[in-house]
């Protein structure tokens, strides 16, 4: 199966085909893999220049173009982080970021190329609309929406993927199971494992694949027991302010799921990483039985 | 009557309330007052990268229109729509906001590339500090916008030697190693300024415009 970067390669020479607006900027990555043919012009690869890459696009925003920015996410979101706060969000404009490598789809890279902090950084600015797709055709028709939008938009490639789409049409969470001694709330490409994880455990389970603006309202609406269980493939805890605003007023217990801040400096497999940091299905299996005992 | 160059320093003291105004805050004055009154074409853009100190700058908005006297008396205050810094979103005419340094120069090279895209003629114009220079972000843009022929992105940038370490061997040299041509002139002179700013040539252009050093 295609990954979703491979789709996202593929695809983008056509949404630029389609809409004239469309502008991709590119710093280096990617560059070698991206065919543009006509729309050349408009695939703009400016080096191994992040602060200029985030610049580029505010500016190309400024006359009223909708760039599609895309690096691996640490160079995205972490290297010129004051260009995505002042270039976009000061200056008002929009821009669709697509970012590679998720939180840790190169370990034999090491830490230089993890990217667990992305999401959590962009919690700190105001209006950013957040995606992790957890399935190529998820990360096309998201894609598709956010070129098609106006605002700040970051799409959160990952290398795995779950074996079919799940994600409804409204960004609105997927109910994957119903139980009713909690909830586990699963994030982009984590779903088949907590699938997996909590086979035969009587909990809830709902699919985001579009995490800001977080929905809440499925989370109120399906809640039964107010345990709630976030899994989510990048920084662990990212989303519990979410799940405390949704849950204000219920008393309620959350358990975060997801990458530790501890810098493991291992290498090996993704498969590796996974279990070294109970994101597998047994490590999750583990974590979440121990919550809800 | 539309004011005139001389108004300028009585636009300025609405603001600070100091009767005369020391050479660190008139330091763009000239430049921004050359470009308003006979270089910028409706079409084209001034990008403030130089945020701060922007009281010249609002002093020539106000006498070509975009703001008006009353407020230019709030400069600073909780209503007001002037800052130390400027905000795009609150000040008409205003291009980018700015402040924090060396973004302007990355901001004016996709505002340049995205008017060529446009098949527009139109010129974008970036304001920065000798010492704002000093951002890196600064070298990824000037490298960039060489590279990649815009001829029109011009930069200015204003030289009251404030760089703490200097720019041995001119600041000019840094744009035109990377392509660029470049104008070394009195910062001050307005028929000099004016030259200098003539409609470009096949590169991005960048003018250094000297004015006396920054007071300590």
């Amino acid at each position: 199966m295609m990954d979703q970067r491979e789709r996202f390669y593929g695809l983008l020479p056509q949404l630029l085909g389609d809409d004239e607006r469309l502008v991709a900027v590119l710093a280096e990555i990617g560059a070698g893999y991206i065919d543009p043919g006509p729309v050349a012009d408009r695939v703009i690869n400016v080096g191994i220049r992040e602060q200029l890459l985030v610049g580029v696009a505010g500016g190309l925003a400024l006359t009223g173009l909708r760039p599609i920015v895309h690096t691996f996410a640490p160079f995205l979101i972490e290297r010129p982080f004051e260009q995505v706060k002042l270039d976009l969000g000061h200056q008002d404009v929009g821009a669709v970021l697509v970012s590679a490598g998720g939180s840790y789809d190169w370990p034999e890279g090491g830490e230089t190329h993890m990217g667990p902090r992305d999401v959590a950084l962009l919690d700190t600015l105001e209006d950013w609309t957040v995606h992790v797709p957890g399935h190529p055709d998820e990360a096309e028709s998201l894609l598709r929406a956010a070129a098609a939008a106006d605002g700040r938009v970051y799409v959160r490639l990952s290398a795995g993927s779950n074996t079919q789409p799940l994600a409804t049409d409204d960004r609105r969470m997927t109910v994957l199971r119903r139980g009713s001694r909690g909830t586990v709330v699963t994030v982009g490409p984590m779903a088949d494992r907590t699938l997996a994880a909590t086979e035969g455990l009587d909990v809830t389970v709902l699919y985001a694949a579009t995490v800001r603006p977080f929905d809440g309202g499925t989370l109120r609406a399906t809640l039964n027991a107010p345990d709630v269980v976030l899994v989510e493939p990048y920084l662990r805890d990212t989303s519990t302010p979410q799940i405390s605003r949704a849950l204000q007023g219920v008393r309620h217990r959350v358990l975060g799921l997801g990458v530790g801040q501890e810098e493991l400096r291992r290498y090996g497999t993704r498969a590796d990483h996974d279990a070294l940091r109970g994101l597998d299905e047994a490590g999750l299996r583990r974590s979440i039985t121990a919550f809800l005992a | 009557m539309t004011p005139a160059y001389d108004d300028l320093p009585a636009l300025m003291t609405l603001m600070t309330g100091d009767e005369k105004h020391g050479a660190s805050a008139t330091s763009t004055l000239d430049v921004i007052w050359v470009l308003y009154d006979r270089v910028l074409r409706p079409e084209d853009r001034f990008l403030l990268s130089k945020g701060h100190g922007p009281m010249a700058y609002y002093a020539v908005l106000a006498a070509k229109g975009h703001i008006t006297e009353t407020d230019l008396r709030g400069f600073g205050g909780p209503d007001s729509i002037l800052g130390h810094h400027p905000d795009r979103t609150l000040v008409p005419g205003v291009e980018i906001g700015s402040g924090s340094l060396g973004h302007g120069l990355g901001l004016a090279v996709g505002t340049a590339l995205g008017q060529r895209l446009q098949g527009s003629h139109a010129r974008t114009v970036v304001l920065l500090g000798d010492a704002e220079l000093e951002e890196g972000s600064n070298a990824e843009a000037i490298q960039y916008a060489g590279r990649a022929g815009l001829n029109g992105l011009t930069a200015v940038v204003v030289d009251n030697s404030s760089a703490s370490l200097g720019w041995p061997g001119g600041i000019a040299r840094r744009f035109t190693v990377e392509g660029w041509s470049a104008s070394d002139v009195d910062g001050r002179d307005h028929d000099t300024l004016e030259r200098a700013f003539a409609a470009p040539g096949d590169s991005p252009h960048v003018v250094v415009a000297h004015v006396e050093r920054k007071e300590s």
